[in-house]
C-alpha cells in the first residue's frame, strides 16, 4: 500500500454533524461553540497506507517516536478562520508546521490533519509529497497560499 | 557557521555541502545535507505545498 492524498469520506460526514470547528461558530439555539478545535499534523512512512477511508488518527505507519519526533505530530497555528471566494470555502493553517533536531525512523512522503480537540482524533485530510529523510535537521512544512484556489482545505 | 549533526556540532567548514531542490505542480521542495568523511551528518527538507495537480485537487477540495 501507499499513501494517497484525499479529503477524508468521513470527514464530510463530520462536516454535516458539526463535528469540526475550524473557526468559531455562529449563535445557535441549541449549541454555541466558542473555541476553535485544535488541528495537529503527523508524519507517516512511505510504507504506510493513509488516504480516503481513514477516519481517525492512529500511529500505524507514522514516524516512530525517536529521533526528536513526538506521535501525534505537531500543532498547527489556526490564527485565520475559514473563509469563502465565490463559491468555494477554504481554510489554511495561518504557519508552517515544523519539526526540529528531527531524526526521521525512515523515508516518509505523508502528513496526516486531523481533529486533535476531538476525542477520537477524527482525520481530516491526507497529504503527500515527495519521499524525504532527515537527519539531525529541521522539517518545515509550508503551507500554500491560502485561497480558493491553493487552500490546505477547500470545499468547492 | 555551526552545523547540528549526528555527532552533535560542527563547523560547517569542516563538512561537505550538497543541496537540492525538486519543483512540481503539487511541491516545492528543497534540502541540504552535509557530510562528513562520506558519512551523511545532517539533512534538512523544506517542503512547500502548492495547489494540488488536477484531478487530485478535485478530490481533496470537492464535496461532491
Amino acid at each position: 500500500m501507499a499513501n494517497v492524498a484525499a479529503m477524508c469520506t468521513s470527514f464530510k460526514q463530520e462536516l454535516l454533524n458539526g463535528s469540526h470547528a475550524f473557526g468559531t461558530q455562529g449563535a445557535n439555539g441549541v449549541r454555541t461553540v466558542t473555541t476553535k478545535d485544535v488541528f495537529k499534523l503527523a508524519l507517516y512512512l512511505v510504507s504506510g497506507s493513509r488516504g480516503v477511508a481513514d477516519t481517525i488518527y492512529d500511529t500505524t505507519g507514522e514516524l516512530a517516536a525517536s529521533g526528536n519526533y513526538t506521535q501525534g505530530g505537531v500543532t498547527l497555528t489556526n490564527a485565520t478562520v475559514p473563509t469563502t471566494t465565490g463559491t468555494t470555502a477554504f481554510w489554511t493553517p495561518s504557519a508552517s508546521a515544523q519539526w526540529t533536531a528531527l531524526t526521521s525512523s525512515g523515508a516518509f512522503d505523508c502528513a496526516v490533519l486531523y481533529n486533535s480537540s476531538s476525542t477520537s482524533k477524527l482525520e481530516v485530510a491526507v497529504f503527500t509529497f515527495g519521499s524525504q529523510t532527515v537527519t539531525a535537521g529541521t522539517f518545515t512544512l509550508t503551507m500554500p497560499t491560502n485561497d480558493a484556489t491553493n487552500g490546505l482545505v477547500r470545499i468547492a | 557557521m555551526m552545523i547540528d549533526t549526528i555527532h552533535g556540532p560542527r563547523d560547517a567548514a569542516t563538512l561537505e555541502q550538497r543541496e537540492g531542490v525538486t519543483d512540481t505542480e503539487a511541491e516545492r521542495t528543497t534540502w541540504i545535507e552535509y557530510w562528513q568523511g562520506g558519512e551523511l551528518v545532517h539533512r534538512s527538507v523544506h517542503v512547500t505545498l502548492k495547489v494540488w495537480p488536477a484531478g487530485l485537487g478535485a478530490l481533496v477540495g470537492r464535496m461532491g
